[in-house]
């Protein structure tokens, strides 16, 4: 299996220069999630404005492919619907499950089209979607308190 | 001799028969290079019983503090068992567990030693290593899975009530109560692992043919070829010693601002088959003041030709992700 394929030039650029990356306030809620099998780490906070989600902030140790997709997902979903972030997430996890085989649509997945070619790789699937699962479960105990 | 499912079993057959005597007060004294293994049964027998869990901690360079044990008193006249590692899985170390052994009996305390990864690499001889209890697996000595030895001491074996209960392990079972059969036998309920046996005998068998001196002496070689071609690369940091001496063929390093899993999957993409993770010995790499490592582990088919293939893996690894090593 080619390597370029899983490493793209735009997983390695967010890797190398991840987007809104640390720690803010204010924030509604804060998440811890790893992946035990590796011990990828990720602190994750959100802050929501109604059914807006206003920030995502965070902090972790992690490969290339789960610090990559961090930043690509923060860039998706920073001021954007809760609805809208939430549809983005079901979306994402069917196309890694894929094995390959979805093509995801640009104007929606934007950098994140590059994981694609990660889905071809079964054992690095998990950290592809560690961001976004920590993202799930922050933006619904958010939704929760507003509620 | 004592047939497990593997040395994690062996261990906590341990754990179990020699700490059921444990009480508040007594101590138990591990190290922070344990694999997981000589940790968790451990820390379960003592909140089990009240006594208190110590370890030894390590030096910089990766040995066993041993000023600093002697210094806080870490075995004492409350210590009641001691169990190390004698290589460590992640740093290579050898540790002096004959020293150990004797520091322990002099308080009283039994020593049991973890051997996994030390008899498959060179002689071990029970009869002077000093250890009551040693414990190793199969499947890191050209064996099966499924199985693991727990040698023990006969006249301490004797004394130690059983572990697991079932068939094979009785003398006379009654409704109200049952009696045990002598050892090794108390120690292995159920019907053993028969294949397995038989594949380990033959792994032994093949190992002795071939020597255990000359796997040790290639093993010797191959570290120091190692660890100079590793130590040479710029932005690569060895765990444990650097220099062949005292330390097992299994070497763990780091890249700079490479994690260990993209690491294994380019060198795997180029032929070269290494392991990244905590290699279960988490509390290790957080003594250390890294999440995770990369380690290579040479045995008696290793080559110098492969060594010299990770080596160059290794660079092209680096240069992949930090483009600044690409600048002339």
């Amino acid at each position: 299996m080619n390597i370029d394929e899983l490493y793209q030039t735009i997983i390695l650029d967010h890797y190398r220069e991840k987007h809104h990356a640390g720690l803010r306030d204010p924030y509604d809620v804060q998440v811890h999630h790893v992946n035990p099998s590796c011990g990828d780490e990720l602190t994750l906070r959100v802050d929501l404005d109604g059914s807006a989600i206003r920030d995502v902030s965070y902090e972790g140790v992690g490969c290339s492919i789960s610090q990559a997709s961090t930043s690509v997902m923060t860039d998706l979903v920073i001021g954007q619907g809760v609805e809208h972030a939430m549809g983005l997430y079901d979306d994402f996890l069917e196309m890694m499950q894929s094995k390959g085989e979805i093509a995801p649509d640009e104007d929606r997945f934007e950098d994140a089209i590059a994981f694609a070619g990660v889905s071809k790789f079964p054992a690095r699937v998990k950290c592809a979607l560690l961001s976004w699962s920590a993202l799930r479960d922050a933006v619904g105990q958010a939704s929760d308190k507003e509620s | 001799m004592v047939f497990t499912k593997n040395a994690s079993e062996a261990l906590n057959l341990a754990a179990n028969t020699l700490g059921a005597a444990l009480k508040p007060g007594d101590e138990v004294v591990i190290s922070v290079m344990e694999h997981h293994s000589n940790i968790v049964p451990w820390q379960l027998v003592c909140q089990r019983t009240g006594a208190t869990l110590r370890w030894f901690d390590i030096t910089d360079e990766g040995r066993l503090d041993l000023e600093a044990a002697e210094r806080d008193h870490l075995i004492n006249e409350r210590t009641k068992i001691v169990s190390l590692t004698s290589v460590s899985n992640v740093l290579g170390t050898h540790n002096p567990v004959t020293d150990i052994a004797r520091q322990a009996h002099a308080v009283g305390a039994r020593m049991v030693v973890d051997a996994s990864q030390s008899v498959p690499h060179r002689i071990t001889d029970v009869s002077t290593l000093g250890a009551d209890m040693v414990c190793f697996t199969g499947h890191k000595m050209c064996g099966p899975t499924g199985i693991g030895v727990l040698w023990g001491r006969h006249d301490l074996l004797e004394t130690l009530p059983p572990f697991l209960g079932g068939g094979e392990m009785i003398e006379i079972v009654e409704m109200a109560a049952s009696t045990f059969a002598p050892p090794p036998y108390r120690f292995e309920a159920g019907t053993p692992p028969i294949a397995q046996a038989a594949g380990l005998g033959a792994a032994v068998d093949y190992l002795n043919g071939i020597g255990m001196d000359a796997i040790s002496a290639h093993e010797q070689y191959l570290t120091a070829h190692a660890l100079d071609k590793l130590t040479s690369i710029e932005g690569l940091r060895v765990l444990g010693p650097t220099e062949a001496v005292d330390r097992g063929s299994a070497i763990s390093f780091n890249l700079a601002d490479v994690h260990p899993h993209d690491v294994m999957q380019v060198l795997d993409s180029r032929g070269v088959a290494i392991r990244g993770g905590h290699h279960c010995a988490r509390p290790l790499h957080r003594r250390l003041g890294v999440q995770s490592s990369t380690r290579a582990s040479s045995y008696l088919y290793t080559t110098t030709s492969e060594i010299d293939a990770l080596a160059d893996a290794l660079v092209f690894t680096r240069n992949y992700f930090a483009p600044k090593f690409n600048q002339g």
